[in-house]
C-alpha cells in the first residue's frame, strides 16, 4: 500500500503531529487483530479437510485370529488397504529365520517383522507399484520363495513378506498392530 | 485509466504488461466517492462479501455434502456432526443465505428511496435486478439440497406452478424434474445448478461494479456531481468506513450462527423427505413470504403465476415507470410516503405468506397486492404532478454547512 | 425520523418471524416452559443426565425408535468410558457381510456403529405399530415446533382419559401437548420406568427431563463447542468493530473540505465529466 503511490495530494488530511503517534497505533493494532482473525478463521476450513470424526473410527480394526488355523492366510481391510494375516507353519518360521541378510534387497530380520512368529501380518500392497500380490489363497502362486508373487511386474516376497526378486524396492510392509489377548489384534 | 508511478521495479514491470496495480489504485484507492454517503451506502460491499463467504462455505460443503436422494439428509448430517467444523460451515452457509437477503433488499430499498435506478444508472439498476433473480433462484435451488420435508414439498409445489402454462406446461414440469416426481433426477440436477449460478452471479456482480464506476455513486441528496469538491477518495474515507459497518454486520451474523442457527428455519426440514407425507403448512423460505402471499392472492393458478412474476419483473421497468426529474425521496414529499408504506406494505406481505390463504388472510393478501402494484404503477403520473422540495445546491456546499453546524 | 420508522417496521418483521411456524392447523394446548442446564449463550450440558437420558432410550423407546445419526463411539462425549460403551454397544446385534459365503451374517455392533435400528425399514415399523410410524429421534428437538419443551410436554401430557366431550379415535392416546390431542403412541414413560444407575429419583418428570436432555444432546452434539467458539468470537468482533469505529472518527474528523478542488486526480475526473456532459 505505501509502494503505490496515492495520487491524492499531500497534507490531503490535515496532520496533526500529536495525533501522529496515537493514529499509528490504533492503525497498527487494528491492523495486526484484523490479520490475525482472518488467518484464525482460515483454519476450520483447513481442518474441515483433515479426515472426519468417522473416517479416524474407522483407523482401527480388531480382528479375530480364532478362526484362522495353521497354514492358513486371511485377508481383512484396514484403513482401505487389504492386510495379509498369515497363520504361518514351523517350517515357514524356519525358513524366514535362517535367510542370509546379504541376500536380502531391503534387509530385515525376520525377528524384526513379527510380533509372535507364528503370526506374519503385514500390508497386502506391492512396494514397487502398489498390486496387490497373489499368495493368500490355496491355490494362489506363492512365488518362488513360498511367500507372495506380484503379478503386475513380477516381484516375488519370502515367508516373512521380504522382497527376494523383481523390481520391488522394499519388504511388504508392517503395520501398527497389538495383540489386545491370545486370539485377537487390533491393527492401527 | 491513470498510470501508477512507482520506484518498485517489479511492480511497474508487472504493471506495463497487466495494469492490475494501477487498476486497483484507481478503482479502490483514488476512486472518487461522494463526500455525504450515509451508512445505507454500507450494504453493497456488505452484500459482495457475503456473497464471497457464500461461495467458499458452499465450496468446502461440497466436498461432503451428497445430492442423492437416498443419503443427502444423512450427508448433512455427518457434515454437521463428524466432519471437523462442519458444524461451523453449515451454519455459516444455512445462516449467509438469510443474511444476504436481507443485506441486498436494504441494499434495493436505498435504491428505491434515493432514486438511484435513474438515468444515467438504469442498466445499473436492471443487472442489480438480475443478480436478485439469480439470488432467489440459487437459494430455491439449495433450500432442496437437504431434502427434508420442506426441501421436498417446497420443491413440489412450485415446480408444478409451471404446469400453469398452456398446452406446454405439463411437459415443462416433467422436464424440469427429470422424471414424473422431485425425486433423484431432481436433487442432482439442482445441486449442479446451485453450484453453477453462484458463478454467473459473481460475473454479474463484476459487471454491476463496472456500471457503478462509470457514472459513479448516487448520494443521499440525489443530485448531480457539481465540481470535484463534491467527492473525497473512496480509501481510507470509505475503506474505513466499509469495514466498520461491515464489523456490525459480522457482530449480527455470527450471533446467528453460533447462538441460533435454526431461527430462520422451519422445523419441519428437519424431517426427512417422505413422498406420502405432506406437511400440514407448507411455507417457502422468509425471504420468498411476500411473493409467496401474492402468489396465492390470485384464485386462478395462471393467474396467480404471472402475477407472482410479474411483481419481480416489474422492478426492471422501474427507472422508466418513475417519470419525476427528482431523485431522492427527501425532496419529494408524496413518494417518500407513499415509499414507506410500500415498505411496510411488503413486510405485511411477508408475514401473510406464512398464514393459511383463506378469510381475512386472503382479502387482506389481495388488498396489499394491489397496493404492491399501485405503487408502481401510480409512478408515471406523479412523477409529472408531485410538488417537490427545492434542491440544494451541492453536495460541497450541504456537507459544509452540516460540518459549520456541528463545529458551532 | 425514517430510521425510526424503519426500524420500527424492521422491529414488526422481526417479531413474526418465530410465528412462522405457526400456522400448523391442528390445535394444542400451550406448551410447559422448563429452565434447560442447555438454554442461553452460555449453557452446557449436564452429563449425568445424559447418561439417565441414554438410558433411558436405550431400555424405553429404542424398542421402537431409532437413532441412526448417532453412532455407540459418541456415548464417550457424555462421559461413559471406551469400555463402557462398547458394552453398551455389544448388547445389540447389526448385520454384517457378505461373508466368504456370500451370506449376510449378525454380529454384535462396535464403536464405529450406528445406534441399531429396532425395524429394518420404514415399512416393518409401520407394520409393527398398526400403520403408525415411530420416528427416528436424532434431530427430533429441531424437528418439532416447541422443541425440547415440546418433547418434554409430550412425555408428561398424557391423560388417562380423554375430556368428556373429546371423540378419541379408535387405538389413540389423548395427550394434552399433541397437535390434534390424538397419538398413536402409548405413554412410554411411568414412574421407575428406569431404574437409574447413579441413584437418581425415577418419578416420570425426572424421565422426561432426562430423556428430553439426551434427545437435545442427540441432535445438537456441538452446542458447547459452538457456544464456547461463539462467545469468543464474538467478543473478538466487538473490540475490532470498536476498532474500526475509533478509526473511522479519527480519518473523518481531519477533513478540510476546501483541499480535494485542486487534487490533480480529480481535475482529471472533472474533464472526463465535461466529456459526458451530464445536464442537471
Amino acid at each position: 500500500m505505501s509502494e503505490i503511490s496515492n495520487p491524492s495530494p499531500n497534507g490531503t488530511i490535515a496532520e496533526n503531529p500529536e495525533d501522529e503517534g496515537k493514529r499509528d497505533f490504533l492503525l497498527i493494532s487494528t491492523t495486526t487483530l484484523s490479520l490475525a482473525g482472518i488467518g484464525l478463521a482460515a483454519w476450520p476450513f483447513i481442518h474441515s479437510i483433515n479426515p472426519a470424526k468417522d473416517v479416524l473410527a474407522l483407523a482401527s480394526t480388531e480382528v479375530d485370529l480364532s478362526a484362522i488355523e495353521e497354514g492358513q492366510a486371511v485377508t481383512t481391510m484396514w484403513r482401505g488397504k487389504p492386510v495379509f494375516i498369515r497363520h504361518r507353519s514351523a517350517e515357514e518360521i524356519e525358513g524366514a529365520a535362517s535367510v542370509n541378510l546379504a541376500e536380502l534387497p531391503d534387509p530385515q530380520t525376520d525377528a524384526e517383522r513379527v510380533q509372535r512368529p507364528q503370526w506374519l501380518i503385514t500390508v497386502g500392497v506391492c512396494t514397487h507399484l502398489g498390486c496387490i500380490p497373489s499368495g493368500q489363497k490355496l491355490g494362489d502362486k506363492k512365488g518362488d520363495f513360498g511367500g507372495w508373487f506380484c503379478p503386475c511386474h513380477g516381484s516375488h516376497y519370502d515367508t516373512s513378506g521380504r522382497i527376494r526378486k523383481g523390481p520391488a524396492p522394499f519388504n511388504l510392509r508392517i503395520p501398527e498392530y497389538n495383540f489386545i489377548d491370545d486370539t485377537t489384534i487390533l491393527i492401527g | 485509466m491513470k498510470r501508477m508511478q512507482t520506484d518498485n521495479r517489479i511492480l511497474m514491470w508487472i504493471d506495463t504488461r497487466l495494469p492490475i496495480f494501477s487498476y486497483s489504485s484507481e478503482n479502490l484507492v483514488s476512486y472518487p466517492t461522494p463526500k455525504n454517503l450515509s451508512y445505507w451506502w454500507n450494504y453493497g460491499s456488505i452484500a459482495g462479501i457475503v456473497l464471497v463467504i457464500m461461495i467458499v462455505t458452499g465450496i468446502f460443503l461440497a466436498m461432503n455434502y451428497q445430492p442423492h436422494a437416498d443419503v443427502a439428509f444423512q450427508s448433512v448430517e455427518r457434515i454437521v456432526r463428524d466432519v471437523n467444523y462442519g458444524w461451523l460451515l453449515r451454519n455459516l452457509h444455512m445462516n449467509g443465505a438469510s443474511m444476504f437477503f436481507i443485506v441486498v433488499y436494504i441494499h434495493m430499498f436505498r435504491g428505491i428511496y434515493f432514486g438511484s435506478y435513474k438515468a444515467p444508472r438504469e442498466l445499473l439498476w436492471m443487472i442489480g435486478v438480475t443478480i436478485y433473480v439469480c439470488m432467489m433462484a440459487t437459494a430455491f435451488m439449495g433450500y432442496v439440497l437437504p431434502w427434508g420435508q420442506m426441501s421436498f414439498w417446497g420443491a413440489t409445489v412450485i415446480t408444478n406452478l409451471f404446469s400453469a402454462i398452456p398446452l406446454i406446461g405439463d411437459y415443462i414440469v416433467v422436464w424440469i424434474w427429470g422424471g414424473f416426481s422431485v425425486d433423484a433426477p431432481t436433487i442432482n440436477r439442482f445441486f449442479v445448478w446451485h453450484y453453477l449460478l453462484p458463478m454467473i452471479l459473481f460475473m454479474l456482480v463484476v459487471v454491476h461494479m463496472w456500471a457503478l464506476h462509470i457514472h459513479k455513486s448516487n448520494n443521499p441528496l440525489g443530485i448531480e456531481i457539481k465540481s470535484p469538491a463534491d467527492m473525497m477518495p473512496f480509501h481510507p474515507f470509505y475503506t474505513i468506513k466499509d469495514l466498520y459497518g461491515l464489523g456490525l454486520f459480522m457482530i449480527v451474523f455470527m450471533f446467528f450462527v453460533f447462538f441460533a442457527p435454526d431461527f430462520f428455519g422451519e422445523p419441519d426440514n428437519y424431517i426427512p423427505a417422505d413422498p406420502m407425507v405432506t406437511p400440514p403448512h407448507i411455507v417457502p423460505e422468509w425471504y420468498f413470504l411476500p411473493f409467496y402471499a401474492i402468489l396465492r392472492a390470485i384464485p386462478d393458478k395462471l393467474g396467480g403465476v404471472i402475477v407472482m412474476f410479474a411483481g419481480v419483473l416489474i422492478l426492471y421497468v422501474l427507472p422508466w415507470l418513475d417519470t419525476s426529474k427528482v431523485r431522492a425521496a427527501t425532496y419529494r414529499p408524496i413518494f417518500k410516503q407513499l415509499f414507506w408504506i410500500f415498505v411496510a406494505n411488503a413486510l405485511f406481505l411477508g408475514w401473510l405468506g406464512q398464514k393459511p390463504s383463506e378469510g381475512a388472510y386472503l382479502i387482506m393478501a389481495q388488498l396489499s397486492t394491489g397496493y404492491y402494484f399501485l405503487f408502481f404503477l401510480i409512478l408515471p403520473v406523479l412523477g409529472k404532478y408531485e410538488k417537490t422540495k427545492p434542491l440544494p445546491v451541492s453536495i460541497f456546499e450541504e456537507v459544509r454547512k452540516k460540518r459549520r453546524a456541528k463545529e458551532a | 425520523m425514517q430510521m425510526r420508522k424503519f426500524l420500527i417496521s424492521a422491529a414488526c418483521a422481526i417479531s413474526f418471524l418465530p410465528g412462522i411456524a405457526s400456522a400448523a392447523v391442528a390445535e394444542a394446548d400451550a406448551l410447559p416452559s422448563l429452565k434447560w442446564s442447555f438454554d442461553g449463550i452460555f449453557g452446557s450440558y449436564d452429563r449425568p443426565q445424559l447418561r439417565r437420558g441414554s438410558q433411558v432410550f436405550l431400555e424405553v423407546c429404542s424398542g421402537c425408535h431409532s437413532l441412526e445419526m448417532v453412532y455407540y463411539r459418541n456415548l464417550v462425549d457424555i462421559g461413559f468410558t471406551t469400555d463402557q460403551a462398547k458394552a453398551m454397544a455389544s448388547d445389540y446385534e447389526i448385520e454384517d457381510g457378505p461373508d466368504d459365503e456370500g451370506e449376510m451374517y449378525m454380529r454384535p455392533a462396535k464403536l464405529s456403529d450406528r445406534f441399531v435400528k429396532p425395524f429394518a425399514n420404514t415399512n416393518a415399523a409401520r407394520f409393527a405399530n398398526g400403520g403408525a410410524f415411530p420416528p427416528d429421534l436424532s434431530v427430533i428437538t429441531k424437528a418439532r415446533k416447541g422443541g425440547t419443551d415440546y418433547i418434554y410436554g409430550l412425555m408428561t401430557g398424557y391423560l388417562d382419559d380423554a375430556p368428556a366431550d373429546f371423540d378419541l379415535s379408535e387405538g389413540t392416546y389423548y395427550n394434552k401437548y399433541y397437535p390434534g390431542h390424538q397419538i398413536f403412541m402409548a405413554q412410554p414413560l411411568y414412574e421407575e420406568a428406569v431404574d437409574y444407575e447413579d441413584g437418581t429419583e425415577p418419578t416420570l418428570e425426572q424421565h422426561a427431563k432426562d430423556i428430553t436432555a439426551f434427545l437435545a444432546w442427540a441432535a445438537n452434539p456441538e452446542m458447547e463447542e459452538r457456544k464456547r467458539l461463539g462467545i469468543k468470537v464474538i467478543l473478538y468482533l466487538i473490540i475490532l468493530t470498536a476498532m474500526f469505529y475509533a478509526l473511522k472518527r479519527r480519518i473523518w474528523s481531519n477533513i478540510s473540505l476546501e483541499e480535494f478542488v485542486h487534487d490533480p486526480y480529480v481535475v482529471e475526473y472533472e474533464q472526463e465529466m465535461q466529456r459526458h456532459k451530464r445536464p442537471n
